[in-house]
Parts: C-alpha cells; sequence; structure tokens
C-alpha cells in the first residue's frame, strides 16, 4: 500500500456555462498528513475540498484531471463506487454545523447514518462508537447527548457532533471546510484542538480549508496557498508563515501579522461628545439585554464595542438606532435628546445617525441599481432633483474607490468588498455625523477587510466622522479603535483608550478574549491549551495530553528564545524535570485560583 | 429554445401554443365564431357534421361557437379574477408582513376563519346572498381567493422583512408604501408570479365548479364549466356534446401546468444546472 491516499491530479473545475472554478491543481497527501488550504473567498478552496471526493455542486463541473483515492481513480470509476466511498473512506465536515444537520433527527440517529448505510458496522456497534467519539471530543453527557436533536446543543457542541459524523466510519481522508469560522474565538479553540486531537488519534489525513492562516498555522502541516482557482505557493507550514516566496502569500501574511501589533498610537482629544449614552437599558420581552450602559463619542473619533456573541453589543447599535427602544437612561445626539423610538425621531435625526451592516448581501436590495441605492438617501434627505442626485452618486462611488460605471449596476454583479463600500457610499449620502458600524468587515476576506477598513480610515479623516464600531474581531479593533468598551452580558466591563485596554492589567474576561485570538505561529494553540489547562478542557486522555506536553517542553527548553515567556520557560523545565508526574502544588494552586477567577465571571 | 433567458423544455414550449392558442380564440372570437352566441342552427344534440363541427347542444345552439365565445367569457373572468385576488392579497399579505404585531394577527386571524370553511361552501353562501350576477361573481371568487394569495405573501414578506436593506429603510425614515412596493415586492415577485399561473388555474376551475352547480356565469352567456352542466344529461344517451367543453378545460389547464411547472423549477435551481452525482 503506498503511502499517499488522496492525488489530485491536475484537477480542473468548471461551472456549466465553461467559467473555469480550479485550474491545474495537484494535491498529494500522505496518510496522517493534514494540508491546509488557503485563500480568499472565490479562490476554489471549497470547489476543491468537494471534487477530492468527486462531487461538484450544483452549476458545476469537473472537467479534468484524476482524482485518486487510495489507488483508485474516483472520476472514471462508477457512481454507485463514488457513493460507496463518500463517508466511509473520505468525510467532510462543513463550514456550518447548524444548517448540515437535520432538525427532526437525533444526533445518535445521524451520526449513526453512515456506519450502518456503508455496513461498516451494526447500529449498537456504530451507538457504543459514536459515544466513544462524543467522549473524544469531550461533549457534555457523551452517553445521553445522542438523544437531543440538534437545536439542542450549542453551535460548539453541533460542529464536534459533526467531526464525530465524519469520524464514524473511520475514514481514511477528511475533508474540513472552515470547520470553526462559524464559532467565537473563545469556542474555536476547544474545537480546533479537539479536532487535531482526533485526527492526530486515528492517524487520518485532511484537507483543511479556511481563510484564517492563525488557524491554519495550528493544525496543518503543509499550506496551499489558492488564489482565482490556481496554486499560488505550496510549502510547510512554517515556510509559508514565515518565508513566503510569492508576492501574494506574502501579502496573506503581512496582513494576518498587522492585525496582531497596534497600529494607532495617538487618540485624539474627546471634544465635546456627538453622541452619548447615558445609563441605558433595554432588551426584549421581560429580559434585560443590555444593562446600564454609558458611553461617550466625540466627532472624528472610533469607539470599538467588543465581545463575543450574545454579549448584547448588537442590540447597543439597535438601541441607538431607535429599532429597540431603549427602557431607561437617554440617548442624546449632538446635546439633545433622542426619543427612544424610531418613529418619533425627526428626519434630522435619521439623517445624522447611519449604519452599516456586517452583511452586505443583505444589506443592499438585489433589485436596485446603485445608483437608485445610493441616491435615495440623497433625494430623501436633500431633496435635490435628478441631475444633483446622481451627480452625488457618482461623487460617492468615487468616493469609497468604485468606478462610476458601475451606477447602473445591481448588487448582485459586485464582490463583496465592493458592496460593502456601495454599503458605506449610501451611509455617507446622508451627511451623516456617526456611523454605526456592525461587524462590517467580518463577512469579508482579509485582504477585502483591510481596503474596507482603510477606507473607513481616510474618509474619517476627511469628514470627520464619528464611528461606533462592533465586532468581536480584536485585531481590527487595535487597527481602527481609538477608544474601546467590552461587553460581557450586556454590561460594560472596562472601557477606555484602545492601548490601555490591550496593555495589562486585563480585566480577567478581556484577557480571554484577547488570548483566544489565534496567533501567527505554529505552536500557539499548544501554548494557550497548556496555559488554561484544566480549565476548558477535562481530563480525558491525559496521557495523549502529556506526551503532548512532553514534546513541548522539549521544544521550549531547546528553543527558548521562540516562545517568549520566561514563565513558560520555567515550567517547561519544571516538566522536564519530573518526567510522569504534574506540576507541582503550587503550580496547581495558582491554576485552581485562575478557574475560580474564570468561573466567578 | 430559450425563453427569458431560460432554456424552455419542450413541455413548457407545448404549454406556451396551448395558453396562445386558447388566448388568440378568446381575444378573435367574435370573429372566428362561425354562428351567434346564443343563435340557434339545429336540433338538440345533433351529431357533428360539415355545417358545425362539434355538433350542437341540449337546444340546438352551436358547439364551436358556443365553446369559442366560452373561452372568452372563462378565460376572461379567470383573469380578472385572479388579478383582483392578488391585488388583495399581496397588498394585504405585504401590510400584515410588513407592520408585524397586532395588524398581522387581526389579518392572519380573518383568513384562518375563512380558510377553516371549504372555498366552495363560501361561495355558494355568498353568492346566494349577493344573487348571481358576473360582479358578484368575481367579486366573491377574487375575495376567497386572496386569503390564499395572503398566505404566500404574508410568508415570503416575512423573511424579506427581517433583512437588512428593509431595516435600512426603516431607518431612514421611509414609508410603509416605499417599503412595501420598493423593497419588498421586487424580492418577491418570482415566487408570486408562478403562484398566479396555478390560482388562476385554479380559479378557472373553480368557475367551472361553480357554473356546473348552477351559480356560475349567467344564462344565456357561454362558459365551459356551464356547458358541461347544460350537456351533462347526453352522456346518458351516449352522446358526446358534454365531452367538448370538458376537454377545453382540460387543455387549458395542463397548458397552464406545464408553464408553471417550469417556471417553479427554474426559480429553484441555479441557472438551469444539475449536480453530478
Amino acid at each position: 500500500m503506498s503511502d499517499t491516499i488522496l492525488e489530485l491530479d491536475h484537477l480542473r473545475v468548471e461551472t456549466i456555462q465553461g467559467r473555469v472554478l480550479v485550474d491545474d491543481v495537484d494535491i498529494k497527501l500522505r496518510r496522517g498528513e493534514i494540508l491546509g488550504l488557503i485563500g480568499e473567498s472565490g479562490a476554489g478552496k471549497s470547489t476543491i475540498g468537494l471534487a477530492s471526493m468527486a462531487y461538484a455542486r450544483a452549476g458545476m463541473r469537473i472537467t479534468g484531471g484524476d482524482i485518486k483515492l487510495d489507488g483508485t481513480e474516483l472520476r472514471a470509476s462508477t457512481a454507485s463506487y463514488r457513493r460507496d466511498r463518500r463517508g466511509k473512506s473520505i468525510a467532510y465536515i462543513a463550514q456550518s454545523a447548524a444548517a448540515s444537520f437535520n432538525p427532526s433527527m437525533t444526533l445518535m440517529d445521524q451520526v449513526c447514518e453512515a456506519p450502518v448505510i456503508h455496513k461498516v458496522m451494526s447500529r449498537t456497534q456504530a451507538e457504543i462508537y459514536a459515544r466513544e467519539l462524543f467522549r473524544k471530543l469531550q461533549l457534555p453527557n457523551p452517553d445521553t447527548i445522542g438523544d437531543r436533536y440538534p437545536h439542542q446543543v450549542s453551535g460548539g457542541q453541533l460542529q464536534r457532533v459533526m467531526a464525530a459524523m465524519a469520524m464514524s466510519c473511520r475514514p481514511d481522508v477528511i475533508v474540513l471546510d472552515e470547520p470553526t469560522t462559524a464559532l467565537d474565538v473563545t469556542t474555536q479553540i476547544e474545537v480546533l484542538s479537539l479536532l487535531r486531537d482526533l485526527i492526530r488519534d486515528f492517524g487520518t489525513a485532511g484537507l483543511y480549508i479556511t481563510h484564517d492562516l492563525a488557524v491554519v498555522a495550528q493544525i496543518a502541516h503543509r499550506v496551499m496557498v489558492l488564489r482565482h482557482g490556481k496554486m499560488i505557493e505550496l510549502g510547510d507550514t512554517r515556510q509559508i508563515l514565515e518565508q513566503p516566496k510569492t508576492d501574494y502569500a506574502r501579502a496573506l501574511v503581512n496582513e494576518r501579522r498587522e492585525a496582531e501589533h497596534l497600529a494607532l498610537t495617538a487618540p485624539d482629544k474627546v471634544a465635546h461628545p456627538v453622541l452619548r449614552l447615558t445609563d441605558i437599558t433595554a432588551g426584549y420581552g421581560d429580559r434585560a439585554i443590555v444593562k446600564n450602559i454609558s458611553l461617550d463619542l466625540a466627532k472624528g473619533e472610533t469607539l470599538a464595542i467588543v465581545g463575543e456573541s450574545g454579549s448584547g453589543k448588537s442590540t447597543v447599535a439597535r438601541i441607538i438606532t431607535g429599532l429597540l427602544p431603549h427602557w431607561k437612561g437617554e440617548i442624546e445626539l449632538a446635546g439633545a435628546v433622542l426619543p427612544p423610538a424610531l418613529k418619533d425621531r425627526s428626519d434630522d435625526v435619521l439623517r445624522r445617525m447611519q449604519m452599516v451592516h456586517q452583511m452586505p448581501d443583505v444589506a443592499l436590495n438585489p433589485r436596485h441599481t446603485l445608483e437608485q441605492i445610493i441616491g435615495r438617501p440623497v433625494s430623501l434627505f436633500f431633496n435635490s432633483n435628478r441631475k444633483d442626485v446622481r451627480a452625488r452618486v457618482l461623487e460617492l462611488l468615487r468616493l469609497v474607490g468604485l468606478p462610476t460605471e458601475f451606477a447602473e449596476r445591481r448588487p448582485g454583479q459586485l464582490s463583496g468588498g465592493q458592496k460593502q463600500r456601495v454599503c458605506i457610499a449610501r451611509a455617507l449620502a446622508a451627511n451623516p455625523d456617526v456611523i454605526l458600524c456592525d461587524e462590517p468587515t467580518s463577512a469579508l476576506d482579509p485582504l477585502v477587510a483591510e481596503g474596507v477598513l482603510k477606507l473607513l480610515k481616510t474618509l474619517q479623516d476627511e469628514l470627520g466622522l464619528a464611528y461606533v464600531f462592533i465586532t468581536h474581531d480584536l485585531g481590527t479593533v487595535k487597527r481602527i479603535a481609538h477608544r474601546t468598551a467590552v461587553m460581557f452580558q450586556g454590561e460594560l466591563i472596562a472601557q477606555g483608550p484602545t492601548a490601555e485596554i490591550f496593555a495589562p492589567p486585563f480585566h480577567p474576561y478581556t484577557e480571554k478574549l484577547i488570548t483566544s485570538v489565534p496567533e501567527m505561529h505554529t505552536t500557539w494553540l499548544d501554548e494557550i491549551l497548556a496555559r488554561r489547562s484544566g480549565q476548558i478542557l477535562a481530563p480525558t486522555s491525559i496521557a495523549a495530553d502529556e506526551a503532548m506536553a512532553h514534546e513541548e517542553a522539549r521544544r521550549i527548553v531547546a528553543d527558548p528564545t521562540k516562545q517568549g515567556s520566561a514563565e513558560w520557560l520555567a515550567a517547561a523545565q519544571t516538566l522536564q524535570g519530573k518526567p510522569g508526574l504534574a506540576p507541582d502544588l503550587a503550580g496547581l494552586e495558582a491554576q485552581l485560583d485562575r478557574v475560580r477567577g474564570m468561573s466567578e465571571l | 429554445m430559450t425563453l427569458f433567458g431560460h432554456k424552455a423544455p419542450p413541455t413548457a414550449i407545448l404549454g406556451l401554443l396551448i395558453i396562445l392558442l386558447n388566448l388568440a380564440v378568446a381575444v378573435a372570437g367574435p370573429w372566428l365564431a362561425p354562428y351567434g352566441e346564443t343563435q340557434i342552427v339545429g336540433g338538440g344534440w345533433d351529431p357533428s357534421s360539415g355545417a358545425s363541427w362539434f355538433g350542437t347542444d341540449q337546444i340546438g345552439r352551436d358547439m364551436l361557437t358556443r365553446l369559442i365565445y366560452g373561452a372568452r367569457m372563462t378565460i376572461g373572468i379567470a383573469f380578472v379574477t385572479t388579478i383582483l385576488s392578488f391585488a388583495i392579497g399581496i397588498a394585504s399579505g405585504l401590510i400584515a408582513a410588513a407592520l408585524g404585531r397586532w395588524v398581522d394577527i387581526v389579518i392572519s386571524r380573518l383568513v384562518d376563519v375563512v380558510l377553516s370553511i371549504p372555498l366552495l361552501i363560501w361561495a355558494l353562501m355568498i353568492l346566494n346572498v349577493l344573487g348571481q350576477s358576473l360582479t358578484s361573481l368575481v367579486l366573491t371568487i377574487a375575495f376567497l381567493d386572496s386569503t390564499r394569495v395572503f398566505r404566500l405573501a404574508r410568508a415570503l414578506g416575512i423573511s424579506i422583512v427581517a433583512l437588512d436593506f428593509v431595516e435600512v429603510a426603516r431607518l431612514r425614515g421611509e414609508g410603509l408604501w416605499w417599503v412595501i412596493t420598493r423593497e419588498v415586492l421586487p424580492n418577491c415577485a418570482a415566487p408570486l408570479m408562478s403562484e398566479f399561473g396555478l390560482r388562476f388555474c385554479f380559479n378557472f376551475l373553480f368557475i367551472a365548479a361553480l357554473s356546473f352547480l348552477g351559480l356560475g356565469v349567467p344564462l344565456p352567456y357561454a362558459d365551459w364549466g356551464g356547458m358541461v352542466k347544460d350537456n351533462v344529461g347526453g352522456i346518458s344517451f351516449g352522446l358526446p356534446a358534454a365531452l367538448f367543453p370538458a376537454g377545453a378545460i382540460a387543455l387549458l389547464t395542463v397548458g397552464i401546468n406545464l408553464v408553471v411547472d417550469w417556471f417553479l423549477s427554474v426559480d429553484a435551481r441555479p441557472s438551469g444546472a444539475q449536480a453530478e452525482m
């Protein structure tokens, strides 16, 4: 048996209309190896992932190349043979677990489906094996969780069940299509580490598809950089991260690196606040989502609101805009108190506060042309005649860096980044004082997001706009926000200049948020897990963990310069000094304290 | 062959031809018909001959002439009724979706009340009260049918109202009319279009059913449903007269469904492509 388990040779995928999606891509995957596929959306990552199972989505065709799985050419084989291989020898984990489960079947039924259909195991065996997988993936109540339905477990747990589903037939190859992208940063760590352990323990080969270099750094042995369906660069993970050979790979790496550094140095002097929230409380039904929030925003300033999903940060935007009337407290815009509800506010107030949404795809009416979209606020707020509206639309298009011919186009003809620029142009059309940005870059690719952020920054300098910037991406915050407010369970737990928030002493929750952002070196995940060990992860596979820790310790001791922290070096040395034993008592106690600190949150 | 930028299968083309034929007959009726609508040309249930190709009906009127005039009446009423029903249904459905809360609850529960009793029973009740006339027939069917359209329009509307661009319009202070006509309606036009074809068909059959029960198009106008009812007695004597109008109804129904099927499939698939298995 050869060492290569999956081989794609000169793969070519086209749409039915003949547009080339993937062109001449070669992949060789050895047993037990993980290859990271990285690139912007539209680079053909997912298409390659699916093509490795000889499958093409509706509207696409595999038009060239060989797909060899364990020595057998899949494209030349029969449809029933391919169907038999899928799930059994090669499994797929989709990006959105929530959308990939059948809501009317229990988790156990869905996990056991594949092994039973493929006649790998009997139903009873499959159930026993599934429970073992659940235990390995550290799902709560592994013996009974299978009886639940998909809506009864959280997103992170569902993603883990999906991994169990993919592993249920013990496949040789597993295709992971952005398995952690839809998760919170804090959940992402858990899922990432569990996936990695699972893949390693089973000796499965993996194709890991993602757009986040820092994530791929933690899990992949080799990385392939893709762009427009073509391979740009293939190399060792470490080499790609540290010495990318091509310009494009370098741009990707640099962009990601920049996100880790504070670029904004001089926060503006707090002038008279243009927007002020005092003691705001609001919620849905009887439940308060946001409690006692007070914020100030000066002209020309950016205030970032950060927090996990569910922390109420988007609700703050809804309260400010009046979509969700607040129960108590006051909102002032340029000194005047605003009525809580949208319908009581004057046109002028509506004009002065604009919003940019997270998903440009649904924030633009697909049936309108850009001229209609951008022109409507102009004619509505300024009663301009047609010629003036047209002139203003063209001016705004130029301002946000889009060609003026785009005025006749509809949103469907634009890319994600261009759409977001249109959203910004529409907000600017009203000549606002304040723009509320609700995760404006999180649906965009890194390089495109970078462009949008730069645009926002330039516009702020030129027009003196004030931004409320809601995001969970701390890298973005560091680059754009003068001041940052951290939200946790509906309350503001920290607020101040960004530099101060991101420097010690941290609030424990802020620290957790900050340390959860993947960093661009291959050992980050191990470090962060080791730092949190015993806190999030229950000690299920102690032996494996310990072996890993020792491996880690050897490396840290051998190469202390790379790791930075002296505390770490010390811990590693302790561990090496006493093989087979847990860290000493004092260390344990210190960790316990930290656990208590976390649980008090 | 492509239509509206999509490749049309042969069934759809056949359906389109059937519809066009019917429309042509309906429009050009008076010029095509060999006799007058109520003119008696022979005895009751005469068999087909050179003078009257499809024979005569129960009182000796020319069957072909009646069929041609019947197309005019039946298709015309169905068309007016469906347009009216869609106007009412879409307007109320989108208003309910856009305003939500008590407006939605009130309209939806009213519609539920109407839907809880079979439409035919409603129609019999209302038409008995209003009396038999073309106007009351059209209004009654349009009102009853609009409840079905309401359900669809509301469901589509609710999913679109939840999208961000509608929120943006509201944040801009746009009124209800703008939100409904400019933001929501254009985005649910495709499924409503295909529904229009289906409902046109149902209304058409509904009128035929009412005519058959004697509550449809008033005498002496020709309509296909009424003609089936008038001539059904001949079946017992082995006379085929009732089959001609019945066949016309069947033909148009099949034609419309062929086209609607195609509409629906175009709507559901990305540019007519199929997944490779």
